[in-house]
C-alpha cells in the first residue's frame, strides 16, 4: 500500500491538470484578473512613473493574493458536489495527502501562471529590472504559501453555506505575513538594503505551512464528507 | 474468513443496527426514504464515523485504520462521481492506479468499451451509472457497498449486473446494496430499516385527497 502513495498523488495531479486544460477559461480567469487588476492602478492613481514604481511591489503582491483566491472555492467544492471526494477518500490515500495533492494542483494551475504573468505586470508598472529576481523569488514562495493556506481554508469552509464568502475572510488575514515579508523584500531591494532576511522569513513561513496546512485540510475533508 | 458485524447507535437515523455477513453473502438494505440506508453504507465504507458501535472486519475494528479499510471496499454512491470534462478512461485512471486493476477489462464487462474515449458529459444517465459500476469492479475489493446500483440501468445491464454479482460472490466477495427495486441477487438477505416512528413524521396533509394532486 505504502509504495503507491507517490503514484496516487501523481494521478490526482495529472487528473487536475487535465481538467484545468479542458476548462481553459477557468484557469486563465485568475491570470486575466491579475493582469486587469494590476492595470487598473495606473488608471486610478495617475500615470506618474515615480509613484507607480514605488507602489509596484505592493500592487503585484496584493493582486496576486486576490487572484489566487478566485479558484479556491471550486478546489474542493467541485469534488464534494459530484461525489468525487468520496471516491478520492476511497482510494486509501490519507486525507491530508489528498489535500496536499490538490494544493499542489492549485499551485500548478494558479500560482505558476501568476508567477509567469507577474514579470510583465511589474515591467508595465515600471519596476526596475534589478528587483525582478527578488520579486519572482518572493512570489514563488508566496504563491506556494497561498496555495497551502488557501487549500486549508477551502477545506475548512467546505460544506458550509456561503462558503465562498467566508473563504477570503479566512485566507486574507492568514496570508498577511507573506504579503508583508514579500513586499518588504522588494522595498528593501529598491532602496538598496539587504533583502535576504525578508525572503528567509517567507521561506520559514512556507516551511511551517507545508506540514501543518495539509494536516488541517485533511481533517476538514473528513469532516465535510460526514 | 470475512465477518462483518455492525452495531451502531445513533439517536436520529440508525438505532443499534447490527448484522454479520460471511464471504459470498449479499445483503439488501431496504426501508422508506430517510431510513438511513445511505448513511449506513457510508459508515461501512469508513466515510462516516458512527456515533456509537463498531464495524468489525474478521473480528478487528475496521475503522481504526480507514486507509487500510478503503482498500477492502468499493463504494458506489448516489452520484456517479465522474468528471464531465474527462473521458471515461481518464475518469477511471485514478481508481485503476489505486487498485492496480485494468480499466479496459472493467469497461468491457459493463459493455461500455465503445464509450471509453468519449467525454463523460456526452454520456446518458444510465451510461454514467455503468461507468461508476465499472469503477466498483476496478477496485478489486472484497466488499461492495452499492447505493441504489440499478439507478437508470436498462434490462440488459441489469442482467449483466446479475452475472457480475454472481462472479463476485463466487470469489468470496460480499455485496451490500440499498435498493427500492428487486436486484439480481439470489439468496440475498434483507435488512429492513424501520425509518422514523409514525408519530415522528409530520403529516400536515393527512386528509388531503390524493386524486386532487393529479
Amino acid at each position: 500500500m505504502k509504495f503507491q502513495i507517490p503514484s496516487l498523488i501523481m494521478a490526482i495531479l495529472e487528473r487536475d491538470l487535465r481538467l484545468a486544460l479542458r476548462h481553459g477559461a477557468d484557469t486563465l480567469g485568475a491570470v486575466l484578473f491579475f493582469i486587469l487588476a494590476g492595470a487598473l492602478f495606473p488608471l486610478a492613481l495617475g500615470p506618474s512613473p515615480e509613484l507607480l514604481r514605488r507602489m509596484a511591489p505592493g500592487i503585484v503582491w496584493v493582486c496576486a493574493l486576490l487572484a489566487a483566491l478566485l479558484p479556491l472555492d471550486r478546489l474542493f467544492g467541485a469534488e464534494l458536489e459530484d461525489g468525487s471526494l468520496d471516491q478520492l477518500l476511497m482510494t486509501g490515500l490519507p486525507a491530508s495527502l489528498i489535500a496536499l495533492a490538490k494544493m499542489m494542483a492549485h499551485w500548478l494551475t494558479t500560482g505558476l501562471p501568476l508567477l509567469l504573468a507577474a514579470g510583465p505586470l511589474a515591467i508595465m508598472l515600471g519596476m526596475p529590472s534589478g528587483s525582478m529576481v527578488v520579486l519572482l523569488t518572493g512570489l514563488f514562495l508566496g504563491t506556494l504559501i497561498l496555495s497551502l493556506i488557501g487549500g486549508m481554508a477551502a477545506s475548512v469552509v467546505l460544506g458550509a453555506r456561503r462558503g465562498g464568502v467566508l473563504l477570503p475572510l479566512l485566507v486574507l488575514p492568514l496570508t498577511t505575513p507573506a504579503l508583508i515579508f514579500g513586499a518588504a523584500a522588494l522595498d528593501a531591494a529598491q532602496t538598496g538594503l539587504s533583502w535576504g532576511p525578508d525572503l528567509e522569513l517567507l521561506g520559514a513561513f512556507l516551511a511551517a505551512a507545508i506540514p501543518l496546512c495539509p494536516l488541517a485540510a485533511g481533517a476538514g475533508l473528513r469532516a465535510a464528507v460526514e | 474468513m470475512e465477518n462483518i458485524s455492525v452495531f451502531r447507535g445513533e439517536r436520529l437515523v440508525l438505532d443499534r443496527v447490527g448484522f454479520t455477513l460471511d464471504a459470498g453473502d449479499a445483503l439488501l438494505l431496504t426501508g422508506p426514504n430517510g431510513a438511513g440506508k445511505s448513511t449506513l453504507l457510508r459508515v461501512l465504507a469508513g466515510l462516516r464515523k458512527p456515533e456509537g458501535g463498531h464495524v468489525l472486519w474478521s473480528g478487528v475494528d475496521a475503522l481504526a485504520d480507514r486507509s487500510q479499510h478503503a482498500g477492502r471496499v468499493a463504494y458506489l454512491g448516489h452520484q456517479d462521481a465522474l468528471k464531465l470534462g474527462l473521458t471515461l478512461r481518464e475518469n477511471l485512471t485514478l481508481a485503476a492506479r489505486a487498485s492496480g486493476g485494468n480499466p479496459d477489462l472493467c469497461m468491457k464487462s459493463l459493455n461500455i468499451s465503445g464509450l471509453a474515449d468519449l467525454p463523460a458529459r456526452m454520456l446518458s444517465a444510465g451510461q454514467k451509472r455503468r461507468a461508476a459500476l465499472a469503477r466498483v469492479l476496478l477496485a478489486q475489493a472484497p466488499l461492495w457497498l452499492l447505493d441504489e446500483p440499478s439507478l437508470g440501468l436498462d434490462i440488459n445491464t441489469m442482467g449483466l449486473l446479475g452475472t457480475l454479482f454472481a462472479a463476485h460472490r463466487q470469489a468470496g466477495g460480499i455485496v451490500i446494496a440499498t435498493t427500492h427495486v428487486p436486484l439480481p441477487l439470489p439468496n440475498a438477505r434483507t435488512l429492513a430499516l424501520p425509518g422514523l416512528n409514525e408519530s415522528d413524521i409530520p403529516q400536515p396533509m393527512e386528509d388531503f385527497p390524493e386524486d386532487d394532486l393529479l
